[in-house]
């Protein structure tokens, strides 16, 4: 598949799991589709005083520039990372944002921004443990974007969490992609119920 | 040789420059490491030390840089491949031991993952303005092998050729990392390990009583001993004669200072290591280092794009400084164009080296982050005018 260059933003507060989350997706493209992924992460002294920011490049070519400037994709699990961030999104691109800790509309996004929300810290909690929200969101990415093949990104995930973490992880990735597929069919097809899927839920 | 497999994690893995590097340390056979952890180098030495256990081997976290830089060369001379990691700071107090390392040829391998300086500096951002450092920090005359890795594979790969060196050459060899190669994350292959080239430690043959400790053999390198294995010597940082004893007249310290440097000149032009294209028609070459080579190869794309002859030159020996070839290149165009990091350090190299053949344009940066490729277009442009 030739992928076009696409950037990739992932922000919230520190704990939440934000690099994890983009180092799957870059996983996923570099180790299991072939392709090629640069992530950098925002290392400055503001990045310890709770704030979390992870950049993701992905690529069918080797990826020259490191830094992601205006994301084509901007995914939100704070406040905070939502009113800085949202500006830059570039016109036409998707926000991606965790919609239980997130109040849209305190900023103006760029023009032709298309909005997905998750409540993926419930999703989590459903789960029974709170911690794999990122994982949840993404699944939620997955699904939403169909940017990234949902088997690579599985396989990232397995690959990312130590084996006892594994079926708890891969569970929530299921239930957040699940939650964007319904949520894509209910946009393109409103009147027809999906019937939802199984694998994840237990 | 080929490397050990214990130390050789094989693999395809996604990790950043700053692992992939400690990877490469375990994977050229580094058994020791003495460190004074310190951003954004910090990474090196942390999986390291995580690591190293299961390896079989030494992590010491030191009291400072002095310590760090001299405990490692005291594990060289015990018989390990050993190494140091550190970022600006850093890097200023181990000058007194890297001079150390080169008037003793202890093999060994200093890790510097640049940040913005001068002094404390930019912690978290890159710069590459050690450059000069790593040539010239040290007082007095001596050679030094510098490596500039431009992605986490590079930092792996150039890792396990970095240790190579110095054991050939028995000269202390600088990974001049940057901070924004080390903390970038990417696809790092690990191959097997009967894929890696090890350049063993050369002993020598000789018995105790005929060894002389630093007698040069006809590539002007002296074979080492290990402590503990019934040779009597004397390392010392005093100008020193072939037995190792301190001799301080004109001609030993001619002999020997000159020999540090000519040792390397095999290196310095005929196995330079870099990556070159489209210089055949090139009325403009870049030539850069580091990560500033993947940013100028985008502004070298969107030069071609526009129609512009320009190619590339990608320093990843800057030292020795591969000065034939720059003025080989210097002698059919018009210019070269010289993005770094720093005011203007490694450009001072090409300027030199070009002799006045060419134009030289530097595009200097402060650090902090790096070029905008349109910047790096503009002097391109410039240049062809």
């Amino acid at each position: 598949m030739r992928r076009l260059l696409s950037e990739i933003r992932i922000a919230g507060f520190g704990g939440q799991g934000v690099i994890l989350a983009a180092s799957v997706i870059g996983k996923a493209v570099a180790i299991f589709e072939g392709g090629y992924s640069t992530m950098t992460q925002s290392f400055g002294p503001e990045a310890r005083g709770g704030s979390s920011s992870a950049q993701v490049i992905l690529s069918s070519d080797p990826i020259l520039y490191p830094y992601v400037t205006s994301p084509d994709i901007l995914v939100v699990m704070s406040q905070e990372a939502y009113t800085r961030f949202t500006p830059q999104l570039k016109p036409g691109g998707i926000l991606i944002m965790e919609n239980e800790l997130v109040q849209p509309g305190q900023v103006a996004a760029p023009e032709g921004v298309h909005v997905f929300g998750v409540p993926a810290t419930r999703l989590a909690e459903e789960l029974g443990r709170k911690v794999v929200l990122n994982i949840v969101m993404v699944g939620f990415f997955g699904a939403v974007t169909n940017l990234v093949d949902p088997d690579a990104l599985r396989k990232a995930v397995e690959d990312s969490v130590p084996p006892a973490m594994q079926k708890l992880n891969l569970a929530a990735f299921d239930k957040g992609f699940q939650y964007g597929a319904e949520l894509i069919h209910r946009m393109t097809e409103p009147e027809t119920e999906l019937v939802p899927a199984q694998e994840g839920d237990e | 040789m080929h490397a050990d497999p214990r130390g050789v994690l094989t693999g395809v893995h996604f990790l950043d420059g700053d692992h992939a590097c400690c990877e490469g340390t375990l994977a050229a056979g580094a058994r020791f490491a003495a460190g004074y952890p310190i951003t954004p180098s910090t990474e090196v030495v942390e999986r390291f030390a995580w690591r190293i256990p299961t390896v079989g081997g030494v992590f010491i976290q030191m009291e400072d840089e002095l310590a760090a830089s001299i405990t490692m060369q005291g594990a060289v001379w015990g018989g390990a491949k050993a190494f140091t990691v550190t970022s600006g700071p850093g890097f200023s107090l181990m000058m007194e031991h890297i001079g150390y390392a080169a008037v003793t040829e202890t093999p060994c391998v200093f890790v510097n993952v640049q940040r913005g300086g001068p002094s404390t500096g930019l912690p978290t951002l890159p710069a590459q303005a050690d450059m000069m450092q790593a040539k010239w920090g040290s007082h007095g005359d001596y050679g030094i092998i510098a490596l500039c890795p431009n992605s986490p594979q590079e930092c792996f790969d150039l890792t396990i050729t970095g240790f190579n060196l110095a054991e050939e050459f028995r000269v202390p060899v600088m990974l001049m990392l940057d901070e924004c190669v080390g903390h970038m994350t990417e696809k790092v292959v690990i191959p097997e390990p009967d894929q890696i080239e090890i350049t063993p430690r050369r002993y020598t043959k000789k018995t105790p009583e005929e060894f002389r400790l630093f007698e040069p053999r006809e590539d002007k390198v002296p074979d080492m001993v290990k402590a503990g294995d019934g040779y009597h010597f004397h390392v010392t940082g005093l100008t020193h004669d072939e037995r190792g004893y301190p001799s301080m007249t004109v001609d030993t310290q001619d002999k020997m200072v000159n020999r540090l440097q000519d040792k390397l000149k095999p290196f310095t032009n005929g196995r330079a290591i870099f990556e070159a294209a489209d210089l055949e028609d090139a009325e403009v070459v870049v030539v850069s280092y580091g990560i500033t080579s993947r940013v100028a190869q985008r502004a070298i794309e969107m030069a071609r794009a526009k129609g512009i002859k320009v190619g590339k030159f990608r320093l990843i020996t800057a030292w020795p400084f591969p000065e034939q070839h720059i003025r080989d290149i210097a002698a059919k165009v018009k210019a070269l164009v010289v993005p770094e990091l720093n005011l203007g350090q490694m450009v001072r190299e090409v300027e030199r080296s070009a002799g006045g053949a060419a134009k030289v344009i530097g595009v200097p940066h402060a650090g902090g982050t790096v070029h905008n490729p349109e910047v790096i277009l503009k002097a391109i442009e410039e240049a062809v005018r």
